[in-house]
């Protein structure tokens, strides 16, 4: 499993952060990326689909 | 009612009783304001996109999808004058202290959104704002101490409101003993101020005059405080100039205070007549972040304003340019389209995509720290009183109209 952000949907509410910040990071401006090549490993699933299901831009997306 | 220091009226503003919401809605109307859910139910089941020529006329979406949608329109969409009610044109005053002021970002449109965002984004980055934490919780448990041995206590006035203007005041690095000229300079611009365009003019202006003394101040002796920063910040090689910095000085006073005040009160008032929900918090702390998301969908209180710049067909109406629209983002948190059984205030909802903070480019730049607060306020209270509910008879009052939250909390504990 893989996290992606979309930087261009992304508009820092940091929803994403809050709920997998195993996953995700952010920069001085509060815009999110993955961290490292967004590979999900199975424990950090949940926080994963969390992150996806809170983002209000609709900027997270999970690639199985 | 005459209750400031100035001697201006901050009565309500009177209305006349609404028959047709869908055609004649008033954001001020005493229903609106207590209980605004079944009349967002309604339009959306039958208008969803309504209308009034109240208060110099405005259109209302009610729904998740068009709301996101609108919000997302720029530039057909400005933002240039967030606020429904405007001076009178001939109103100079407030035309020379706001048209080249305001207060960016919320009130530019790119360009000028873009840099002036950029410049604060910074101090309330997640990180930036973990920083305020220890502050925020000694200010809470101060305040819990003033009156935890009485009993009872108005949650709104002496606690929610208390909170905002001096982590604010903490941020921006001036006087925190200002507190409560901060909130009558507040009230009176996004309280009586959104109907009483003459009283928020007023305090425009002494919020402004208050600043350009900070800013005088800071160039002679510069601090490592945000008013600081800002004036050392320089765009395009240029240094920001001095209103621009007391117009995002004045946003971040005024919409710093008013919005998060209202959410940490409506999270008690939720509380205080919820048993269930406060004993699960107080079980469990760990849902407490959680919990504030879900009472941010349920009682996000910020309604702000765009204005149409083309002729624009929208979900089978039409916006001419000069037409307000309305950011309804409290009434899109309800939608049953977009939430699993809306109306229901479920603190342990998983899938929250809500759009209290607003979405796109305008997405509310102090989101962290409104959070932070709401956190270490709702989670010192629930510590230091685990059980109380409202007092009998309590008469509680809401603000309503583009900022919805209680003003009067009576709780007894």
């Amino acid at each position: 499993m893989r996290i992606i952000v979309d930087t261009d949907k992304c508009e820092g509410h940091n929803r994403c952060y809050s709920l997998a910040p195993d996953l995700i990071d952010v920069d001085d401006y509060g815009y999110a990326s993955a961290i490292g090549d967004g590979n999900v490993p199975p424990e950090l699933a949940d926080a994963a689909r969390l992150a996806v299901d809170n983002c209000p831009e609709y900027a997270i997306s999970i690639e199985e | 009612m005459t209750d400031t220091s100035d001697g201006l009226d901050f009565a309500a503003a009177t209305t006349e009783p609404v028959e047709d919401w869908a055609t004649d809605y008033d954001i001020f109307d005493p229903d609106y304001i207590a209980d605004p859910f079944p009349i967002w139910d309604d339009l959306r089941g039958g208008c969803p996109v309504a209308h009034t020529d109240r208060w110099q006329g405005s259109w209302l979406p009610t729904k998740y999808d068009d709301v996101v949608a609108l919000a997302r329109m720029v530039p057909e969409l400005s933002s240039t004058d967030p606020i429904v009610v405007k001076p009178p044109s001939d109103d100079t005053a407030d035309a020379n202290a706001y048209s080249t002021v305001n207060a960016p970002p919320i009130s530019s449109d790119p360009p000028v959104h873009t840099w002036s965002r950029r410049l604060i984004l910074p101090a309330f980055s997640p990180k930036a704002t973990e920083a305020h934490e220890p502050f925020t919780r000694q200010l809470c448990q101060d305040l819990i101490a003033q009156f935890i041995d009485r009993g009872e206590v108005d949650a709104a006035g002496e606690y929610a409101q208390q909170i905002p203007p001096r982590v604010i005041a903490h941020l921006l690095g001036v006087d925190p003993e200002r507190a409560d000229d901060f909130v009558e300079w507040v009230n009176g611009v996004l309280g009586a101020g959104l109907s009483r365009p003459e009283v928020r003019t007023h305090y425009r202006g002494k919020i402004r005059e208050f600043f350009m003394a900070e800013i005088a101040d800071r160039k002679a002796n510069p601090k490592d405080d945000l008013i600081s920063e800002l004036l050392a910040a320089e765009i395009d090689g240029e240094p920001v100039p001095d209103l621009h910095v007391a117009g995002t000085c004045n946003l971040l006073l005024v919409a710093g205070i008013d919005t998060t005040w209202s959410s940490i009160g409506a999270a008690l008032w939720h509380l205080a007549t919820h048993s269930d929900d406060r004993q699960l918090l107080v079980d469990d702390p760990s849902k407490l972040d959680n919990a504030i998301e879900e009472l941010l969908r349920a009682y996000a209180p910020v309604t702000m304003a765009r204005v149409v710049q083309e002729q624009t067909e929208f979900q089978g109406v039409t916006f001419e340019p000069g037409d307000k629209i309305l950011m309804n983002f409290p009434g899109a948190n309800r939608d049953p389209e977009a939430f699993e059984n809306a109306d229901v205030v479920d603190l342990e909802r998983q899938r929250n995509r809500h759009v209290a903070f607003g979405v796109g480019i305008h997405r509310c730049a102090g989101s962290n720290l409104a959070r932070l607060e709401m956190q270490v306020a709702i989670g010192e209270f629930l510590k230091a009183i685990p059980e109380f509910h409202l007092a009998e008879g309590a008469n509680v009052t809401w603000a309503g109209g583009q900022v919805r939250g209680p003003r009067k909390l009576p709780i007894v504990f």
